[in-house]
């Protein structure tokens, strides 16, 4: 039984303690037997070490996007949310589902509504169209991201990991990157005033752990991993699927790569 | 110098002056020491808090229903796909109980039938799917495995099934056709069916010669459509389709 | 925040196709719409004003120095819908303190200043000092101080030291042509550069942008020299107003071939968003490109003063008396003001008003009160008016009003 999406589950059985001890134990201590669990400590991008470091520049994220694997239940969209609290109205996406039907008559209909995060509509015809499926989408986290080129503060940028994030306190909300960005990742935020988007939940891979989206997806279409290490995920993803990206026409290089992607995505 | 440019200088050398020690103030102390941006900003970020903690998590006390659920259908579902982020719960267990989704409603949102899900996944309709009862009365959630499965392939391939039923090839079981081992129930995506390769194939029952019931339409292998394979122009599944 | 939701379910309502989720909320709206307008303005009332010092058009003389005064009124007034349209304008002075050098934006904050305190704020400087100096000789109170403290300490009134203002004025003119273009021109390059948005992703749009600048800076200085005048009881210079007419005709013809140029490229190549542009067009953005922007704002204008100014023929291809043709160069200059207005909202709007996914369109649902609202911008623009009517108050720019240096003593 392979697992394509988790970065190596324990092998040996739990102790066998009496389980009010070791909860009474969690109970007490759960964020530090979290990351005791996946083996990596907090981060300090200020340079203060506990343990081992994190280590930015040892790594280079992206993500692979089965689009054969997606079911449309909308999952990840919905813990996406949860994880980054993300205002709950449609109009706030760090990532969404979109549903492409390719009529027979060669008109595609797509929809979004609010995100995939309720589902979709139930559509019970058969016919009248010659292909379907959904296709997850979010921040590129582009190699040559066209955002952060014209923030004119510095308040976006590029980790040295790959991630492309927003320092929601330098910010000065003039909407340039909202403009700048092809694919519609970002927006507003209603309540910081602040560019906001997908931020590969980086409080989470920082530590260890996988985005919210990548976690929750039920079919293992979403792949995390590192983009130039053989060993990762995301390597095999790469190498066994043909892979296309989202605009490769303008050139911003995006890291989220998907295999079995339709023409008629755009 | 003319005195309009030493008023001048003076007013601008003033103004600059006056930039520079503003910025040297203003500026954060953490700009510029990654990159064009504010350093602190990346600490800011990664100080969030967690809410989904991850299958391991859960593990650490509900190792019994993990490894039911390990070996069984859903075991790429994530617990905190159904259940839904666990860190609350972690924190205070008995106070924080994460909800066990139980009504017939939460499943369909992944199997309830859906053209646009991937072929082989399996769907049902939700209305017509054993009415009214709740899901977890048939199928364990951790092991969801359904306690029989009337029709073998029909199960996950719904639709083909659908279409075939209504078609001239409705009397022909799946695997007339594809042949396909128990693995595939398994791993599905790993151990694929055969599909027939070559026109003698479908020859087998259609061509003139073969010995297969009178009512079969015949055509001559040799010329009809003879540059194609069979199935490029009839649906296998719908072969009366135009 | 309620109401915000409340109009972006409206929003969600009334859009036709698919747009991205994130795309509901339009980002930059009638603030933004205000913004390059104005700066348009700022730059070609200086373009008009430098006609007169650096080609030396001797006819436009009157309005040399309500062109300067004009633009330093709009330029004041430029910062503020950008201000009010940040969502932290507390901060806004990062943009000096750590600009990225890969951003058009960030060049703003120091374009602008180059352009006020290098460009403009000297260049009414050279030309003023004399009056200054002049004025203040005669005057008491404020006014007096007020002069005083402007002239900076030089009050040196040789005969050299003038020649020295009218040299120093000539330069910062010459130097200031390039920068009035920069000023605008940036602006243009700002949109221009987006390559996600193919509306605006166009080498063109910093040419059109600054020749619709120039045509609306002209057709301003028109209309403000034809009102002042009638709220002075002073009668207009006719050949001064001719002249301005046949430059605007001019820069409107140049204008109106580069948008031209534009539209036919675009149906001609027929890339992607050809479709999805093309019923934005004919959908959202008819009242606003078809009749205001193309009719109303260009062709009507250019008809009109075609047919009248004397650009191509001595007394115009078709000659009407005084009163008539400054009433018809009055409706034209106001035309214009619609039509680049449009201009501006079709480019800003515009670009919005489509999805990225290019199957999809939505609405712009401006709001009447608040900062983004309608009466915000109105005010906005209103407020130049105010502050000219300050600066004629403090620097008459009337030819009547200037100063006469005495007699130099040797």
């Amino acid at each position: 039984m392979t697992n394509q999406a988790r970065p190596g589950i324990p092998a040996q059985s739990p102790p066998a303690d009496s389980p009010l001890d070791r909860r009474a134990f969690l109970k007490k201590g759960w964020p530090a037997t979290l990351l005791l669990l996946v083996a990596k400590v907090v981060p300090s991008a200020s340079g203060e070490t506990k343990g081992a470091e994190y280590q930015a520049s040892e790594h280079y994220y992206g993500m692979g996007i089965d689009v054969g694997k997606c079911i449309g239940c909308g999952r990840c969209a919905d813990a996406c949310k949860t994880e980054n609290d993300v205002p709950r109205q449609p109009f706030y996406f760090f990532t969404w589902i979109e549903r492409y039907v390719i009529k027979t008559d060669g008109e595609t209909v797509v929809e979004s509504p609010n995100g995939g995060i309720e589902g979709f509509p139930p559509t019970l015809t058969e016919t009248g169209f010659l292909r379907t499926f959904f296709v997850p989408k979010l921040c590129n986290h582009c190699a040559s991201p066209p955002c952060v080129q014209v923030c004119p503060v510095g308040a976006t940028f590029t980790t040295p990991d790959g991630v492309v994030l927003v320092g929601k306190d330098y910010c000065i909300g003039c909407r340039y990157c909202i403009q700048a960005c092809p694919y519609g990742a970002r927006f507003l935020h209603p309540q910081t005033h602040t560019a906001a988007k997908c931020t590969f939940c980086y409080h989470r891979v920082t530590k260890g752990l996988l985005p919210a989206c990548v976690g929750v997806c039920p079919t293992g279409a979403r792949i995390f991993g590192e983009v130039h290490l053989r060993t990762s995920p995301l390597a095999r993803f790469r190498r066994f699927n043909e892979i296309q990206v989202l605009k490769p026409h303008l050139n911003t290089e995006p890291k989220v790569y998907y295999a079995n992607l339709d023409g008629e995505v755009k | 110098m003319p005195q309009q440019i030493s008023r001048l200088l003076i007013l601008f050398t003033l103004l600059i002056l006056g930039l520079v020690v503003a910025r040297h103030y203003l500026v954060p102390k953490t700009f510029g020491r990654l990159g064009h941006y504010r350093a602190a900003a990346v600490d800011a970020i990664v100080a969030r808090n967690v809410k989904y903690v991850g299958r391991e998590a859960c593990a650490s006390c509900h190792d019994d229903i993990v490894k039911i659920h390990s070996l069984a259908r859903h075991q790429t579902v994530a617990c905190e796909a159904c259940h839904g982020p666990g860190a609350a719960h972690m924190e205070a267990p008995t106070e924080h109980k994460p909800p066990a989704p139980r009504k017939r409603g939460s499943c369909p949102l992944c199997h309830g039938y859906d053209p646009s899900r991937p072929t082989g996944f399996p769907q049902i309709d939700p209305v017509a799917h054993n009415p009214v009862k709740p899901c977890i009365t048939c199928h364990n959630p951790h092991a969801p495995e359904p306690p029989q499965v009337p029709g073998e392939c029909s199960a996950c391939h719904g639709q083909i099934a659908r279409t075939k039923a209504v078609s001239h090839h409705a009397l022909l079981p799946c695997t007339r056709c594809h042949e396909t081992s128990q693995q595939h129930k398994v791993t599905p995506r790993l151990s694929r069916p055969t599909k027939p390769r070559d026109r003698a194939f479908c020859g087998e029952c259609h061509a003139k010669d073969a010995r297969s019931p009178k009512e079969i339409p015949r055509i001559d292998m040799a010329s009809h459509g003879k540059r194609y394979a069979c199935w490029q122009c009839h649906y296998p599944h719908n072969p009366e389709l135009r | 925040m309620e109401p915000l939701a409340r109009q972006l379910q409206t929003v969600l309502q009334q859009v036709s196709g698919y747009i991205y989720p994130n795309e509901v909320e339009l980002q930059w709206g009638l603030l933004i719409v205000v913004y390059p307008y104005v700066t348009g303005l700022v730059a070609g009332a200086f373009i008009l004003a430098s006609l007169e010092r650096v080609f030396n058009v001797k006819e436009v003389q009157p309005t040399y120095r309500l062109s300067l005064l004009t633009a330093l009124a709009f330029l004041m007034v430029a910062p503020l819908p950008l201000l009010a349209h940040l969502g932290h304008p507390e901060r806004a002075f990062e943009i000096f303190l750590t600009p990225n050098l890969h951003s058009a934006m960030a060049m703003f904050g120091f374009v602008y200043a180059w352009y006020l305190m290098v460009v403009l704020l000297l260049e009414i400087w050279f030309d003023y000092r004399k009056d200054l100096i002049i004025w203040s000789r005669n005057e008491k109170g404020l006014r007096r101080l007020i002069h005083r403290v402007l002239t900076l300490g030089a009050m040196d009134l040789s005969a050299r030291a003038l020649r020295f203002d009218q040299g120093a004025g000539r330069l910062i003119t010459l130097i200031g042509i390039p920068s009035a273009f920069l000023l605008h021109g940036y602006v243009g390059f700002i949109f221009g550069s987006v390559k996600a948005n193919p509306w605006w992703s166009s080498v063109l749009i910093p040419i059109v942008f600054l020749f619709s600048a120039i045509v609306s800076g002209i057709a301003l200085v028109l209309l403000l020299y034809m009102l002042t005048s009638w709220l002075r009881w002073k009668s207009v210079d006719m050949i001064c107003l001719d002249k301005l007419a046949s430059f605007l005709l001019y820069a409107l013809i140049v204008d109106f071939s580069l948008e031209m140029l534009d539209f036919i490229h675009r149906l001609y190549e027929a890339e992607e968003s050809v479709k999805i542009l093309s019923l934005m067009i004919s959908s959202r953005l008819f009242l606003s490109l078809v009749i205001l922007q193309v009719l109303v704002g260009t062709l009507l204008p250019l008809l009109a003063l075609g047919v009248l100014c004397p650009a191509f023929r001595s007394k115009g291809l078709v000659q009407v008396p005084d009163e008539l043709r400054r009433l018809i160069y009055f409706g034209a200059g106001t035309l214009i003001q619609i039509g680049i207005f449009s201009t501006r909202w079709n480019v800003v709007i515009g670009g919005q008003l489509f999805s990225k996914s290019l199957r999809g369109l939505t609405v712009y649902k401006m709001e009447l009160l608040g900062l983004e609202g309608l009466f915000t911008s109105g005010g906005l623009l209103l407020l130049p008016f105010l502050i000219l009517y300050v600066l004629i108050v403090v620097l008459p720019p009337w030819p009547d009003a200037e100063a006469r240096v005495p007699a130099p003593e040797s």
